[in-house]
C-alpha cells in the first residue's frame, strides 16, 4: 500500500478517526505522517514564530549574562518587562521603544543592519520632525546664498528660518 | 457589498488583464503596519481597551473624507463565522493568524472588490494593505499611502524620529512596510535553479515564502517574494528594489522557458497535455495535486500550448479550490475526501467552460 498523501513511498503509519459517527482510515508514509501530525495534534504553536523571533533578542538561556537592571526594567506605560519581550519577541506598546531604547538598539541593528528611520514622516505626529528637517534644509540654502554672495536672498532665508524656529518652540 | 467577497470566488488581484507581467507575476501587495500611541499592542489588549479602540477607529473612519475609506465595509470577527474568516484568508485579504481571531475588536475594513483591506488588531493595531493584479508595486504603495495619510489625520499614530513607525515586532519597525509579489516560477523549478535564486534573494535583503506567507509551504510553483528590512530604507527604496528584482526574475523565467521550449518541446507539451487531461477527467483530487497540475496548465497557456483558457480563470481556481471556498460553494461542511471530490468537479467545470466560451 502506498502513502495516501505523496503516493510515492510505502505507507508505514495507519490510524483511524471517527468523525460524525463515520470511521475513516488514513495510511501515510513516515515523512507525510510527520508533516500531517503537527497539524492533527496541534503542535504548530510550539515551533512557531515567537520562539524564532525571541532568538533575535538572544537566547533566553543566556539571561545570566544580562544586566539584572535591564532584565527587571519595566515599561511605565504598559508594565511589560524586557525579559518578557525577549521571550515573546513582541513589545508591549509604543512606549516600550523609549523605555528599552538601549537594549533595542543592538537588536534593531541585528535585524535591519540599521537603527535610523529615513522613510516617511507623518504630517501630524511628525510635525516637529518635519519642521526641523525644513529648517536644516533652509540653513543649507542660506550657506549657499552667502557663499555665492546673494545677500538679499540670504536675508530672506534667514527670516524664514527665524519664523520656523519660532513655530517649533 | 463585501458580502460578495464572502460568497463568490472573485477578488480584484485575480483580474490579470489589469496587471503588468501578469502571466508570471500573479499579484502585488503593499502592507503598512501602524499603531496608536499609548494603547497596548494587540497581544496585550484587554477586551475593554479593545472595544475602546474599535470605537476610536470607527469614529476616525467616519470622519475621514477619503473616498476609498468611505467605500469600505467593516467586518468585525464576532460577526463572521470561522468559515467566513477562512474565506478571507484564502483570498489573502487577512493572514492565517488573523483568521484565528474572533473578538469584536478584531476584524478587517475592506472595499467591495478586495483591493484594499485594513487588518484590525492583527499583530499591530492597523495593517493597511493594497492588493493589485500583476506587477504594480508603485500603484499599491501609492494607494496604501493615501489610506495611511487619511487615517493619520484622525488618529494619533505611534511614530519616533529615530525609529520611525513603532510596531509590535521589531522586524517591522521603521517604515512598517512589507511589499510582496506572488510569482509563478515553473521553469526555475524544472531547471533546478531555485536554490540559486533563494541565495541571491536573501543576500539582497529579500525573502521567499510559500503562498500564504510566513511559515507556509510552497505549492504549485507559486512563491511570495518580499522585503525583509524595514528600517534605514525609504518606502521608495524598498519598492524600487523589489520591483527591479522581480523584473529580473521574470526575465530569467522567460529565458528559461524559451530554453525549455527549444530543448524539450515534446516533454513540455506532454507534461502540459497530461496535466490538462487529469484535471478535466479526475473525480477525486487533493489540493496539492491540483495546484501542481494547474501550474503545468498555466505554463501551457503562457507558452500557447493550450489556447482558450484565460489567466484570470487560472487565478480564480487558485482560490476556488481551497477548502473554505469549496465548502461555501457546496453550502455545507465537508471532510477532506468530500472536498477532493468537489474540487475535481469545480476544476473540470471551469476548464471545460473556458474551452466552450
Amino acid at each position: 500500500m502506498y502513502c495516501e498523501e505523496c503516493k510515492q513511498r510505502p505507507a508505514a503509519v495507519h490510524f483511524t478517526q471517527i468523525l460524525n459517527g463515520q470511521k475513516k482510515e488514513t495510511h501515510l508514509c513516515e515523512k507525510c505522517a510527520a508533516q500531517k501530525g503537527a497539524v492533527m495534534f496541534n503542535l504548530e504553536g510550539q515551533l512557531g514564530i515567537p520562539n524564532l523571533l525571541g532568538s533575535f533578542f538572544g537566547s533566553h538561556y543566556n539571561m545570566q549574562g544580562m544586566n539584572a537592571n535591564t532584565a527587571q526594567a519595566v515599561c511605565p506605560n504598559c508594565g511589560m518587562k524586557f525579559i518578557d519581550i525577549r521571550q515573546t519577541g513582541k513589545l508591549g506598546c509604543a512606549d516600550c521603544y523609549n523605555a528599552f531604547d538601549q537594549d533595542l538598539e543592538p537588536i534593531l541593528r541585528r535585524i535591519h543592519g540599521n537603527n535610523q528611520h529615513i522613510g516617511k514622516i507623518p504630517a501630524r505626529e511628525g510635525e516637529s520632525v518635519l519642521l526641523k528637517k525644513k529648517i536644516e534644509e533652509l540653513k543649507n540654502q542660506l550657506h549657499q546664498a552667502v557663499v555665492s554672495e546673494e545677500y538679499e536672498k540670504a536675508a530672506e532665508i534667514r527670516d524664514a528660518i527665524k519664523e520656523l524656529e519660532k513655530q517649533n518652540e | 457589498m463585501s458580502a460578495d467577497l464572502l460568497n463568490n470566488n472573485y477578488v480584484y488581484w485575480m483580474d490579470a488583464k489589469n496587471g503588468k507581467n501578469s502571466d508570471i507575476v500573479i499579484s502585488s501587495r503593499v502592507r503598512l503596519a501602524r499603531n496608536l500611541n499609548k494603547l497596548p499592542f494587540p497581544h496585550l489588549l484587554s477586551p475593554e481597551k479593545g472595544d475602546q479602540f474599535i470605537k476610536t477607529f470607527k469614529e476616525a473612519w467616519r470622519q475621514s473624507s477619503n473616498q476609498d475609506l468611505q467605500k469600505m465595509t467593516l467586518l468585525t470577527f464576532n460577526q463572521l463565522s470561522n468559515l467566513d474568516r477562512q474565506i478571507l484568508m484564502e483570498k489573502h485579504l487577512i493572514s492565517p493568524d488573523h483568521a484565528k481571531n474572533s473578538t469584536a475588536y478584531s476584524g478587517v475594513l475592506v472595499n467591495d472588490e478586495g483591493s484594499l483591506a485594513i487588518m484590525i488588531n492583527e499583530e499591530d493595531h492597523l495593517r493597511i494593505q493594497c492588493f493589485l493584479p500583476g506587477l504594480q508595486l508603485s500603484e499599491s504603495l501609492a494607494r496604501a499611502q493615501q489610506i495611511d495619510d487619511a487615517l493619520e489625520e484622525q488618529l494619533s499614530l505611534a511614530f519616533d524620529e529615530r525609529r520611525g513607525y513603532l510596531t509590535a515586532c521589531p522586524t517591522n519597525t521603521g517604515t512598517g512596510m512589507r511589499a510582496s509579489v506572488m510569482i509563478h516560477l515553473p521553469a526555475f523549478v524544472i531547471s533546478g535553479q531555485l536554490n540559486y535564486l533563494f541565495q541571491n534573494i536573501s543576500q539582497l535583503g529579500m525573502t521567499v515564502r510559500g503562498l500564504y506567507g510566513e511559515g507556509t509551504e510552497v505549492i504549485g510553483n507559486l512563491f511570495q517574494i518580499s522585503n525583509q528590512i524595514t528600517l534605514g530604507q525609504t518606502e521608495e527604496d524598498i519598492r524600487g528594489k523589489l520591483a527591479s528584482i522581480t523584473e529580473q526574475i521574470v526575465e530569467q523565467e522567460r529565458m528559461m522557458r524559451r530554453k525549455l521550449e527549444a530543448d524539450m518541446k515534446y516533454q513540455l507539451e506532454d507534461k502540459v497535455g497530461r496535466a490538462y487531461g487529469i484535471l478535466t477527467n479526475a473525480r477525486v483530487i487533493t489540493s496539492n495535486e491540483a495546484m501542481n497540475l494547474l501550474s503545468d496548465v498555466r505554463l501551457g497557456v503562457d507558452l500557447g500550448i493550450i489556447k482558450d483558457i484565460s489567466t484570470f480563470a487560472l487565478n480564480e481556481l487558485i482560490v476556488a479550490i481551497r477548502p473554505a471556498h469549496l465548502q461555501r460553494k457546496a453550502g455545507t461542511e465537508m471532510e477532506a475526501f468530500e472536498r477532493d471530490i468537489k474540487r475535481a468537479g469545480v476544476i473540470k467545470e471551469k476548464l471545460i467552460k473556458q474551452m466552450q466560451d
